[in-house]
């Protein structure tokens, strides 16, 4: 394959990538990685490099669309933010310990089983809970629009969701992978936020955390220019139009496509974990 | 006189506003879109640049080779620009695109402050030391 095909193929599976990434709040490695190193053998550092671009240019090119609409809570995702650069510390630590591969199978079956809740809208007896104290204290509480105008929202089970997102730093540092699935069911599930507010803000979140590792891979020299290229832009270009299509889109609808992912992203964890590879 | 009380008493408790000036809101998000468009023309220039010099030649990323040290540090990168190379303005772009959410957390920082938000300068601010710690301890700036 010449580079000039091989160039456009990946760019057009990146605008899908983008596209997916920001509807869902995952990124757009979910996509990227297995296309890479299953149809095109790319080697698995190259992809993982490429991912990482890939994570950011999906976080950045749909936060403009997030920001001034007013979906992401900067507050939530700042907070939450300083439990998941500890945890991935942590986890980089704790990668010499434990096998990957026990890991990527336990992730892999909690995904698919998150999978299944995920897909479930909240009662609305879930969604008039009364504030949390320790969140109003911490101001977490906020307001989002929804159907023309703004709807408020209580955020729930703090020290829960702080817990988790240490977990989800701590899987990325390990794995590589899958911490955005983890940061959206860690809000959505356990601290009860909205599920736009949720996706949007795990958005923010994943570009914060794959800039902190980004240094370290491109110091290494994963990050090819030829093949981040096409990822780039294309990526782009797919959040870019998935932010348009979030601020309008029904949660009923957004809720299938993020189980769907997710039910994917299972099946990876448990490939790698059962075959060592992604 | 209380019936009315109550519900700006509730209101004032239970929703405070993220960012009270929406303004800054909408600064942040037209410096994200900015800051992604400089980005993304750099690397679309050199894309142009490397497509039009090596269209033809076989794509290979079968065997992880590593990148050239042209390629991994900030220097380097600045060279191959300056030597007018395809390769070196996508990872220009790239570091570009890279430091968007950097930015954008020092940019919370200031929002926060504005709005005598203690707690929450103090939270951004270790994410940014957090964040800038492993991008300039990375080896990259060397």
């Amino acid at each position: 394959m010449t580079i000039l095909v091989f160039t456009v193929v990946v760019a057009i599976a990146s605008l899908v990538a983008g596209f997916l990434g920001s509807l869902t709040g995952l990124g757009g490695g979910v996509v990227l990685v297995p296309l890479l190193t299953v149809f095109f053998h790319v080697d698995i550092r190259y992809a993982i490099g490429a991912s990482l671009v890939s994570v950011i240019a999906t976080s950045s090119g749909a936060a403009a669309a997030y920001v001034k609409e007013g979906f992401s809570n900067i507050r939530i995702a700042m907070f939450l933010e300083i439990a998941t650069t500890l945890g991935a510390l942590c986890g980089a630590f704790l990668a010499t310990w434990i096998s990957t591969n026990v890991l990527a199978i336990i992730f892999g079956f909690m995904l698919l089983y998150s999978a299944f809740l995920s897909r479930k809208p909240r009662t609305d007896a879930q969604r008039s809970l009364p504030p949390d104290p320790l969140a109003t204290r911490l101001r977490l509480n906020g307001t989002f629009p929804d159907l023309g105008r703004k709807r408020s929202y209580n955020v729930q089970h703090v020290p829960a969701g702080f817990g988790l997102m240490y977990g989800a730093g701590a899987l990325s540092g390990m794995l590589g992978i899958g911490s955005g699935a983890v940061k959206v069911l860690a809000m959505d599930q356990a601290m009860q936020i909205p599920f736009k507010v949720s996706t949007t803000t795990s958005n923010f979140m994943i570009g914060v955390t794959a800039a902190a590792s980004a240094g370290v891979y491109l110091s290494r020299g994963y990050v090819d220019p030829g093949l981040s290229m096409p990822v780039m832009l294309g990526v782009l270009v797919g959040s870019m139009l998935g932010s348009r299509i979030l601020i309008k889109a029904e949660t009923k609808s957004l809720r299938i496509i993020f189980s769907a992912v997710i039910l994917v992203l299972g099946l990876q964890m448990l490939y790698k974990g059962f075959w060592g590879k992604i | 006189m209380p019936a009315t009380q109550v519900p700006t008493h509730q209101s004032h408790e239970f929703t405070p506003q993220p960012w009270r000036d929406r303004r800054l809101e909408r600064i942040l998000g037209n410096l994200l879109r900015i800051g992604v468009l400089i980005s993304a023309a750099i690397v679309l220039s050199g894309g142009c640049v490397y497509i039009y010099r090596h269209a033809h030649e076989p794509a290979d990323y079968h065997v992880f080779r590593g990148e050239p040290s042209d390629f991994r540090t900030i220097p380097g990168v600045f060279q191959s620009v300056m030597n007018g190379r395809g390769r070196g303005l996508i990872q220009l772009g790239l570091l570009f695109l890279i430091a968007t959410p950097i930015v954008r957390v020092a940019f919370s920082i200031v929002g926060f402050a504005i709005e005598r938000d203690r707690l929450y300068v103090m939270f951004t601010a270790f994410v940014l030391v957090i964040l800038l710690y492993s991008f300039l301890g990375s080896g990259l700036t060397f």
